[in-house]
């Protein structure tokens, strides 16, 4: 099934460090304290990886149980059932089911199954399942102390018993059950199997749960009357759809206006760094290099640590809490629409700052197809790179002072254009959703909803770790490569200054000398290689070479233009490029940036997926390189194509 | 032999008695409560045998709780915990009334 077994660690099997250790894996259902668990036995020591193939998250991390003994764990992904409709329950079935496994994953040699003390009835459904596997056993119940708050009851004891595996108390945030749980880890070659595993025939599986419970005299937990208190409020049809807008507000002002001060920060620091460079090292195309290239580029990747480290940290806090579960619940007729489900809506909400992190955030959805949906369309959001780019557009195409009815134009176009935006991002992953559901069975919509509670902090920690420290990672390798090999094609071959001269150019002038070098750059050549591609859409190679450079970052295009202006008319940029025209082929003396071209490149910069940082994130949460080359062929063909639309259509108009 | 999944997916849950008239869970008022008595034949077998995982099964007392302020989904506890289905899903849950 993978044809890329990774044997690095990451990625595929286990690195070799950990062969031979005894593995436990951390089974259970969602909302089971699964990774709480996890969490706390492995601490911040968990890696993370793909399963191979497939878009589902693996964690696996050592732990120590005494002096000279050192198990591996690894969290399998949360599932109700060893009979999978998802993707992340079929991994939980190949890496425990030893007669039908298919993926080069170790099989676990035993098995700790969470069970919430305060949803046994359903619990003990998938423990039955479990123990089919024949793998060794040890029962770790969850939420004892939810349940004596709640005037439930089990007799511990006898559950064990009725059981016939060992069962561990473990309350979150109590260090006694812990320690209780590694000294049974530390005998796991020694823990006791029922003489006969429970049944899983329908009738007969209820017929003994209700027996264990019985046996253990259970006694169901009350409806938590704080949740209820909150859900009154919160689920309220018009207050709790005032909270919703409240806090989806919040959410996005602290994207954007927290983050933004310490954006600038890195970006100071940045320049500031590649200012030191360019003052002590004097060779200068190395000085250049390092300034721009490695420092400009890496910079140009960690400006969005900030938004990506804050919106984690609410999407932890928010999932914590219980709430991300009610917004999904909320939204969840409006994302029907497009073909999905409640908890895509939050992805689609972050790409607003950024896709990178939407992207990320798509891991909350259990369904593999909704996953893949919502990340087709979620680089459609207009994220923050691509404001710079827009207002410059805009400016150039409209007046200040135009109007439409009684709203300034310029203000119209950037909200027609954000709409659009979501509209299109809806659209297509309608479009990929219904691509990719083709044959296989519909996926039933369900969402548990699970009580409220205070979030742990090492939950939110682990999580906020993760996602930064694989953002860092993983994308830096791949920005740094494009700002790198950008970089050379716009700066190569080196110029000479006696050609330059010769060619007649002020070398004492930076700007011309830097117009020189671009106008003459292996960039240029490609701005004019492609022209024909570009030159329905009326784009010339001055265009082109921005398109080409706003690969690395959208933005750049502004920076690139400007470069491109200043090196005309240094004194005022701004006019150079109001006034600039076609230099040659059949429209050559039209003003380059007249209004269809205008609005072509709008249109463009909408739908095209000039971003590697996506390409690269879409591969490390796809999994493949099959989904972002899709991305990036889609993108460009709806690019191009409304693109040419929207010139003819606005040339026709004025 | 059979794996574990291979099994679990062999699982055959009896459809709802057909006869008397037809209460699904979908009829449920706010906190009206009642018994699951079985699957409606259109349900897929694959969709039944998760609902039967996620705990709504034949006997189990479940209370509809609140629905969405667009209607749709609805809460429901069901025997000890609540989640939320949307009216595709809960139309094909058959129950008895629970006085």
């Amino acid at each position: 099934m993978s044809g890329q077994h990774d044997h690095c660690g990451s990625g595929g099997g286990s690195s070799t460090a950990n062969l031979g250790l005894t593995r436990f894996a951390v089974v259970g259902s969602p909302n089971s304290g699964k990774t709480t668990l996890f969490n706390s036995l492995t601490g911040l020591h968990a890696k993370t990886g793909n399963y191979p193939g497939v878009t589902v998250a693996r964690y696996e991390g050592r732990m120590r149980l005494g002096e000279n003994q050192s198990v591996v764990v690894e969290d399998l992904p949360g599932s109700y059932s060893l009979d999978p409709i998802s993707p992340d329950e079929q991994i939980v079935v190949d890496v425990l089911d030893t007669d039908h496994h298919n993926l080069r994953v170790d099989v676990p040699d035993a098995m700790l199954v969470t069970l919430n003390a305060t949803t046994l009835r359903r619990s003990l459904g998938l423990l039955a399942q479990l123990q089919q596997t024949g793998l060794p056993i040890c029962v770790v119940l969850t939420f004892t102390d939810d349940l004596t708050r709640r005037n439930g009851r089990l007799d511990i004891p006898a559950f064990t018993r009725a059981l016939g595996v060992p069962v561990v108390t473990v309350v979150a945030g109590h260090r006694d059950g812990l320690a209780d749980l590694r000294h049974v880890m530390a005998r796991s070659d020694s823990w006791t199997t029922p003489v006969v595993a429970p049944p899983t025939d329908p009738a007969e599986v209820n017929a003994w749960a209700d027996s264990v419970l019985k046996s253990s005299r259970y006694r169901m937990p009350e409806i938590d009357k704080r949740t209820r208190r909150i859900d009154s409020l919160v689920l309220h049809p018009v207050i709790g759809t005032a909270i919703f807008l409240l806090t989806m507000f919040v959410f996005f002002q602290t994207i954007f206006t927290v983050a933004a001060p310490l954006q600038d920060y890195v970006e100071q620091f940045f320049s500031w760094l590649g200012g030191l460079v360019a003052e002590h090292v004097h060779i200068g195309w190395l000085s250049a290099f390092l300034s721009q290239a490695v420092i400009g580029g890496v910079g140009s990747v960690l400006v969005f640590l900030p938004q990506i480290v804050l919106l984690f940290l609410l999407i932890a806090l928010l999932e914590g809490t219980g709430y991300l579960a009610r917004a999904a619940f909320l939204m969840d007729r409006v994302m029907a629409r497009a073909g999905l489900e409640g908890r895509a809506f939050v992805a689609l909400l972050s790409s607003f700052a950024c896709a990178i992190p939407g992207i990320m955030a798509t891991r909350s959805l259990p369904s593999a197809r909704d996953r893949l949906a919502t990340m087709m369309g979620a680089p459609l959001m207009t994220c923050s790179a691509r404001l710079p780019v827009y207002i410059l557009l805009v400016s150039l195409m409209l007046p200040a002072q135009a109007r439409v009815g009684v709203f300034n134009a310029r203000g119209v176009v950037m909200f027609a254009l954000y709409l659009a935006g979501a509209l299109s991002a809806m659209a297509v992953a309608a479009v990929f959703k219904k691509f990719t559901s083709r044959g296989g069975p519909v996926l039933p919509f369900y969402m548990e909803m699970p009580p409220y509670q205070v979030p742990r902090w090492r939950n939110v920690g682990a999580e906020v770790w993760t996602a930064a420290s694989a953002f860092l990672r993983k994308v830096t390798s791949i920005i740094m490569a494009t700002t790198v090999v950008l970089w050379v094609l716009l700066n190569l071959p080196m110029r000479g200054e006696a050609e330059m001269a010769a060619a007649g150019v002020d070398t004492g002038d930076e700007a011309a000398v830097s117009s020189y070098v671009l106008d003459h750059s292996y960039a240029a050549s490609i701005g004019r290689s492609v022209e024909p591609v570009f030159e329905p859409l009326g784009f010339d190679w001055r265009i082109n070479i921005g398109i080409l450079s706003s690969l690395a970052a959208r933005e750049v295009f502004v920076a690139t233009l400007g470069q491109v202006a200043a090196a005309e008319n240094p004194e005022e940029p701004a006019e150079a490029l109001r006034t600039m025209t076609v230099q040659d082929g059949p429209e050559a003396g039209r003003p380059l940036f007249d209004a269809p071209t205008i609005a072509a490149l709008l249109v463009f910069f909408m739908y095209a997926l000039q971003c590697m940082s996506t390409v690269g994130v879409l591969r490390r949460e796809s999994g493949s390189w099959k989904w972002p080359a899709i991305a990036f062929g889609y993108m460009f063909v709806l690019a191009w194509v409304l693109a040419l639309a929207a010139r003819t259509v606005v040339a026709a108009v004025t | 032999m059979s794996s574990v999944s291979d099994r679990m997916r062999g699982r055959v849950l009896a459809s709802a008695p057909g006869d008397g008239p037809r209460l699904t869970l979908d009829g449920l008022e706010r906190g009206q409560r009642a018994r699951v008595v079985g699957y409606g034949e259109e349900v897929e077998p694959s969709a039944a045998r998760r609902l039967f995982d996620l705990g709504l099964v034949p006997g189990i007392e479940v209370t509809m709780v609140r629905r969405a302020p667009l209607r749709d989904p609805v809460i429901f506890r069901v025997g000890d915990y609540e989640i939320a289905l949307r009216r595709a899903q809960s139309r094909g849950i058959h129950v008895e009334s629970v006085q």
